[in-house]
């Protein structure tokens, strides 16, 4: 477990808990509720982080909210987070415009475990916003191709319309050297593609139980039966991970908003091994 | 011929398993069948007298309403078996199955299976454990859809 200090690039080395300033460069809506936030430092100063880190993104007056890093860790200077509007902090990132600032501190946490992964077959399963975090690992990826053994990647969606980054997957899917499936809970119309959960495209891959590592992201009842899912193929739950998610307020380990039980989601997570958690996912109100 | 299918059969995780023999005792009920994209396997009220094992492709398990359209409740691909109808009376189809790409299967003739389940109670009982596991399966993956497990609109 990394103390705070040894964490990469908070961006105020002197107090984590004072926000810079970022200029919102773009707002793109990705479906009905959610958009994507393209951030600059309007000093230029690179912005790095590990897949799988978020940052407490928030508006003056208003409050801040932990949010997934979701762009690309190759390109230091632009900050994207990916953000489903919910409540009130997130409704008013929803309506910030080019030209604005937004509060933001980080990255902060542990990320997607892709040195681990190296030299391994790769699983990433992932469900509605839950795409957001693991698109940087995907790019990560992608970009150091030959690292990695199999890899694929298993997206559910509600429907057609909760489909994030469209363009992204036309890419995705012409790669003969990663899969990736798409599935609908429902299929309207003219969809030629999976219908089904997420589960179910999770028995279809021939996966390689002992050499393969595998990381899942989304609302967490649906981890549960993902995690379960990759355990009835045989996947040691230590070879799994998972991000969690907590009510945060500091990001940094000190107000105890994000305790699961002996643990600090902010600190010691998002990203956990499965194994290491896995007493704590059924306990109610945890 | 019937070697053939024997081995197709054979290679089918639906039989995982099963005995030499009762492999043998099943390949008397089936046939090799293909569809083209947008044929039915079959449709919504038909009598269910063929339970189909998809060795490649993919269908559609869809139902329509009027006004609303058609709509897709799931889709299968190789492994997996489509038609449950042909275990439980009255053996009518409740929905329509269309193949989406072309799609290999082997399907079994119904009676001649359940004529063989009667026969030999162990062949039967097999049969119905193969069965169950995956009808447990699509009711645990139908209760998570109900759940709206990704959150899209919490
Ligand atoms: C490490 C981490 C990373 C995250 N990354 C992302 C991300 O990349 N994109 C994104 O859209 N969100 C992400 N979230 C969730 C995000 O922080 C919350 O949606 C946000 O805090 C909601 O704040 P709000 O003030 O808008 O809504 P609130 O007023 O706090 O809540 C509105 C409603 O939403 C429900 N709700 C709020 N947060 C959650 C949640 N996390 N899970 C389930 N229900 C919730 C509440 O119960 C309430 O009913 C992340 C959370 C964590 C802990
Ligand atoms: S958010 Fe304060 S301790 Fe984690």
């Amino acid at each position: 477990m990394a103390h705070i200090a040894e964490l990469p690039n908070v961006l105020n080395d002197s107090d984590p808990m004072i926000p810079r300033l970022m200029r919102v460069v773009k707002n793109r809506p990705e479906t009905s509720n959610t958009f994507t936030l393209t951030l600059e430092d309007p000093d230029r100063i690179p912005f790095k982080f590990e897949p799988g880190q978020f940052n407490m993104v928030g508006i003056a007056g208003v409050g801040e909210v932990p949010v997934s890093v979701c762009g690309d860790p190759d390109s230091p200077m632009l900050v994207v987070h990916t953000i489903r509007a919910v409540g009130a902090i997130t409704d008013a990132l929803r309506r910030v415009v080019p030209g604005q600032f937004v509060m933001v501190r980080g990255p902060y946490g542990h990320g997607w475990p892709l040195r681990e992964a190296e030299g391994h077959d790769v699983v990433i399963v992932c469900g509605g916003i839950g795409l957001a975090p693991m698109r940087p690992a995907v790019y990560r990826l992608l970009q150091a191709r030959d690292r990695y053994g199999k890899c694929a990647m298993l997206y559910g969606t509600r429907t057609e319309k909760d489909i994030l980054f469209k363009r992204e997957f036309m890419r995705w899917r012409t790669r003969k050297d990663f899969r990736f499936e798409l599935t609908l809970d429902r299929g309207r119309g003219v969809w030629r593609g999976n219908v089904g959960v997420v589960t179910d495209l999770i028995s279809r891959l021939d996966v390689d139980a002992p050499n393969t590592i595998a990381m899942v992201c989304g609302y967490e009842m649906m981890m549960r039966f993902i995690v379960s899912s990759l355990i009835a193929q045989k996947l040691d739950p230590s070879r799994i991970f998972i991000s969690m998610e907590r009510n945060m307020k500091c990001g940094v380990g000190l107000c105890g908003h994000c305790q699961l039980r002996g643990t600090f989601v902010c600190r010691s997570g998002p990203v956990y091994r499965y194994s290491d958690i896995a007493s704590l996912l059924p306990v109610r109100e945890l | 011929m019937k070697h053939d299918l024997s081995a197709k059969l054979a290679g089918h995780p639906f039989v995982q398993g099963l005995s030499e023999d009762h492999i043998k005792f099943l390949t008397g009920c089936i046939a090799n069948v293909k569809f083209m994209p947008g044929e039915y396997v079959f449709r919504e009220g038909e009598p269910a007298d063929l339970l189909f094992l998809l060795r490649s492709g993919q269908v559609a398990v869809q139902v329509y309403g009027p006004g609303r359209g058609v709509t897709t409740l799931s889709t299968m691909g190789a492994g997996e078996i489509v038609g449950w109808s042909w275990a439980v009376p009255p053996y009518i189809s409740h929905f329509d199955v269309v193949a989406q790409q072309m799609t290999l299967a082997l399907s079994v003739d119904a009676k001649c299976l359940r004529a063989k389940c009667e026969t030999d109670p162990e062949f039967g009982y097999q049969m119905l454990a193969r069965m169950v596991k995956v009808i447990e399966r699509r009711l645990t993956a139908t209760r998570i859809q109900l759940l709206d497990m990704y959150g899209s609109h919490r």
